[in-house]
């Protein structure tokens, strides 16, 4: 589908979870309300019409001045062809949300990886440890404010 | 046909008990350095082929820059090999790292004594030829075992274990073959099984028989070796080295030495239970080209034959991915013991009612 | 709130846990440093004799921060970095960035343009293919296949090299255009490839695909089932093995790959077997694609803007993907308007497919171990990033 017309019939059927709708037409992403997302994402899962059944990506943007990250979830449906991309807010003193590893299952990976460089923790993780980074590393890199010794400032 | 006469190299040691210490020990001396000569120049030799022999099948050159085409590389190999620093590791059985190379070598070395090169060069002539052999061979694979438990390595454990199932279940294929082989030449001496051949090589002579034996005896043996598709001991792509990881030095040099010397014994059988040993290519009737043939020195024709069959266990080695340890033992167990086992019935029906060429 | 940190150490040496293990179950390590050469990829095997029991993927050892580097380099310098993730297909990771920016900027580039990238990305995608069956037949122990792959990819590497300027990390595809025209005799040389390519292949078959020991080791091994590598998150051949259709030179056509006729492979079972064909039939699609545009590239520019315009994206979200060799490679940027992207995303082909090895490979011994694995076809340092 046109990612027009499927931001429309996303708006349509959950318009409830929406927290705002986006005025530029050309993106593909729909915000949602932190506290209704799992169940969004159950949902948008198993629609007739949206089947998303493959996440490709989840990533995290770092909006320090504004004190929110923005949490990126980049989803795909092989039967349609349609993709979408869902953003939540947290906010960035306490960043916790829930995981969809029981929805799916590479999700438990790209969490880790967030978590790893992001610092962002979710709820009911069965596996929750850093990926990249040693057990024992401090701090979380791709913060905006994250310095160490062996970073080059300009 | 020329009357071959068959005697010992050395009469030193008479069957009566009568010599001295000292002949003695200047007998066992001179055998223990004919071996070192000839396994330092043989190997030499071999591993040169084999590397030239895998680069033509890969495509490539192999060694050409050290000596004329690369002929010295083997040298300069054994001379790193030599001056390599000897690293045990820590927490090793230090007294079974030591000793498990020296096993594997000597079992390879013990083996040399019953070959028979020629009819007037062999080391020994013992009534029990090829029994010797099948007893002496299976200590290599005590140093093998041994090798990878007192490595300090869970990895040479795990290869350990792998070669000790692999090499007792393809013994025992090896063994009937053998056994089959005997039922046709009635005797277990060495020089008399090549000798029985006069009329022809048991290959073509027990007709199907002897066929199956061969192909069994030929699989079951470069599973012996540890070559490819058999090589799981040594897994390069999943073990790293396999048993041999924690060695170095002179200690690695005694394994790849035993492999090859291994080699070369265990296609000297092949040769001489089926193609009939130093025995010339004769044609009856053609009395010319019988006269010929007969002119080769015989341990030319043993050398010619055994790197035929050397030459075939590096084909199949370069060509060939390897089995899966299930596959292995099952392909032992189900289907090479039981077909040399029937084969062996077969034999012995073959003989009593003299359905054999040139009874 | 239920979240609980746990640290490796803590994994392997839980006491609690060591009170259910049995007698025969073991630790062991298969180390960064591999005989087969996939990277620096470590597992933890808890092995029960031959069987695995569990296995623990440890990653990081090439984390090399390139997302983090990404926010301080131009647009056109993070198409540098991406040639050094998957490096041995590394034209087709630059188009991805160059996609993204093209759609962000609404950026039109002419035919000729599209038409060397998708000769270019399949030259590629034939070299990632022919590298990984010599790798293959190496993991399995046959070593004569990894010299054949080898000689094979050089031929293209040496056709690749005049036009690019370098064998390995090329930096080709632009945002706007390609950065050198090709050269005068590329089309030969690429016709002469075809021709001697598709021999080699049948060869190449008859020599791995008819062995009955390597169909032993790969039949109903590591089986992937479609529900299993949807939610598994896997892409590419991995993927289409279990039967997916989902190949976004079909789905989602850039290029010029909807004016030409290929088909996409696609799988029955999910096992080892499956995707060591599918990249097999793969090599030949990707042939039939080249003869078909390599004789009628349209004339026209190479590049359309500038290379050393700056190149700025307005505020905002973008996002776009491309089909490597070994899966969908996507391309996240968020932007504020500067130079710079504030914050530039890799989705990773292969950090994606290894996960499922935590699944598939439990139960099977460690030589399947090694030829799942391989069959995976993965690049560590695409992985880790």
């Amino acid at each position: 589908m046109i990612i027009s017309i499927l931001k429309d019939a996303i708006y349509l059927k959950y318009g409830d979870f929406v927290l705002e709708k986006s005025e530029i037409s050309l993106v593909k992403e729909v915000i949602i309300k932190q506290s209704k997302f799992l169940e969004f994402m159950q949902l948008v899962k198993d629609d007739k019409d949206l089947k998303f059944d493959i996440l490709l990506d989840h990533t995290a943007v770092d909006y320090i001045n504004e004190n929110v990250f923005h949490l990126v979830y980049h989803l795909y449906s092989s039967i349609y062809n349609h993709q979408v991309i869902i953003l939540v807010e947290v906010p960035r003193d306490k960043p916790v949300i829930s995981t969809l590893c029981s929805i799916w299952r590479i999700a438990e990976w790209q969490e880790r990886e967030v978590f790893d460089l992001f610092g962002i923790l979710y709820n009911n993780h069965p596996d929750l440890r850093r990926i990249f980074l040693e057990d024992d590393w401090v701090g979380f890199p791709l913060r905006k404010n994250y310095k160490d010794n062996f970073m080059l400032e300009k | 046909m020329i009357n071959y006469s068959v005697d010992n190299f050395a009469n030193l040691v008479d069957n009566s008990n009568n010599s001295t210490v000292i002949e003695v020990a200047f007998y066992i001396l001179s055998i223990f350095i004919t071996c070192l000569i000839f396994i330092s120049l043989f190997v030499m030799v071999v591993v040169y082929i084999e590397r030239k022999v895998a680069a033509a099948f890969q495509c490539r050159v192999g060694p050409n820059r050290v000596g004329w085409k690369g002929i010295l590389q083997s040298v300069a190999d054994l001379l790193k090999l030599l001056t390599k620093e000897k690293i045990t590791p820590l927490y090793s059985d230090k007294f079974l790292h030591f000793i498990s190379p020296m096993l594997c070598i000597s079992a390879s070395f013990m083996t040399l004594l019953i070959v028979p090169f020629s009819p007037h060069i062999q080391i020994i002539n013992i009534d029990m030829g090829i029994l010797y052999w099948s007893a002496i061979s299976s200590l290599g694979i005590l140093g093998i075992l041994l090798a990878g438990w007192s490595s300090y390595n869970k990895w040479s454990l795990i290869s350990a274990v792998r070669a000790a199932s692999q090499l007792i279940s393809y013994e025992l294929s090896i063994i009937l073959s053998i056994l089959t082989m005997i039922i046709f030449t009635n005797t277990l001496n060495i020089q008399k099984i090549v000798l029985s051949q006069l009329n022809g090589c048991w290959i073509w002579r027990g007709h199907v028989v002897t066929l199956i034996a061969f192909i069994i005896f030929f699989i079951a043996s470069i599973a012996e070796l540890n070559k490819i598709p058999f090589d799981l001991p040594e897994g390069e792509s999943e073990l790293g080295a396999g048993f041999h990881t924690e060695y170095s030095g002179m200690q690695f040099a005694f394994f790849f030495l035993a492999e090859y010397v291994n080699l070369f014994i265990t296609s000297t059988i092949i040769v001489i239970l089926f193609l009939g040993g130093w025995l010339p290519w004769h044609i009856s009737g053609f009395s010319i080209f019988n006269e010929l043939m007969d002119s080769i020195p015989p341990i030319m024709w043993l050398l010619l034959k055994v790197s035929m069959i050397i030459f075939i266990i590096m084909w199949i080695r370069w060509t060939l991915p390897r089995l899966r340890i299930d596959h292995l033992i099952l392909l032992e167990w189900k289907f090479l013991l039981p077909t040399s086992l029937a084969n062996m019935v077969l034999a012995s029906f073959l003989v009593l009612n003299n359905l054999y060429f040139y009874v | 709130m239920t979240i609980q940190l746990k640290t490796l150490n803590e994994i392997l040496h839980n006491l609690d846990e060591k009170k259910h293990w049995g007698t025969k179950e073991y630790f062991i390590n298969m180390g960064p440093q591999h005989p087969s050469s996939h990277g620096v990829l470590r597992f933890v095997l808890k092995l029960e004799g031959e069987i695995i029991k569990e296995i623990i993927p440890i990653l990081g050892y090439i984390h090399r921060g390139i997302e983090k580097i990404g926010e301080s380099v131009s647009y056109r310098n993070f198409v540098h970095l991406t040639d050094r993730c998957d490096y041995f297909s590394s034209i087709i990771n630059n188009w991805a960035v160059s996609r993204t920016i093209e759609q962000a900027l609404n950026m039109e580039t002419n035919d000729r343009i599209e038409t060397i990238r998708t000769i270019f990305a399949e030259i590629q995608r034939i070299q990632s293919h022919t590298m990984w069956w010599g790798v293959f037949g190496m993991d399995l122990g046959a070593f004569t296949p990894f010299f054949y792959g080898f000689r094979d990819r050089e031929f293209l590497t040496s056709i690749v090299e005049e036009t690019c300027g370098s064998r390995l990390t090329m930096n080709y595809i632009q945002p706007g255009g390609v950065l050198y025209d090709i050269k005068s005799n590329f089309i030969k040389r690429i016709k002469q490839y075809i021709k001697y390519l598709r021999p080699r292949i049948e060869e190449y078959e008859r020599l791995i695909s008819d062995n009955v020991i390597v169909q032993k080791r790969t039949e109903n091994i590591g089986i992937l089932t479609k529900e299993k590598a949807l939610s598994f998150g896997s892409t590419g051949p991995v993927l289409r093995a279990s039967g997916v259709p989902l190949d976004l030179r079909k789905n989602d056509s850039y290029g010029v790959y909807d004016k030409v006729k290929f088909s996409v492979v696609i799988g029955t079972k999910g096992d080892s077997w499956d995707r060591y064909w599918i990249r097999i039939e793969e090599m030949r699609q990707s042939l039939n694609i080249i003869e078909q545009l390599v004789d009628n590239i349209p004339a026209g520019k190479h590049m359309v803007t500038k290379y050393t315009t700056k190149i700025k994206l307005p505020v905002g979200y973008y996002q776009s993907s491309i089909e490597t060799a070994r899966g969908i490679l996507g391309i996240f940027v968020a932007s504020n308007g500067m130079e710079n992207p504030y914050r530039i995303h890799m989705r990773s082909p292969n950090y994606n497919n290894l996960w499922s090895i935590t699944d598939m490979a439990v139960g099977l011994k460690i030589s399947d171990l090694v030829t799942i694995v391989s069959t995976l076809d993965l690049i560590i340092p695409d992985v880790d990033r």
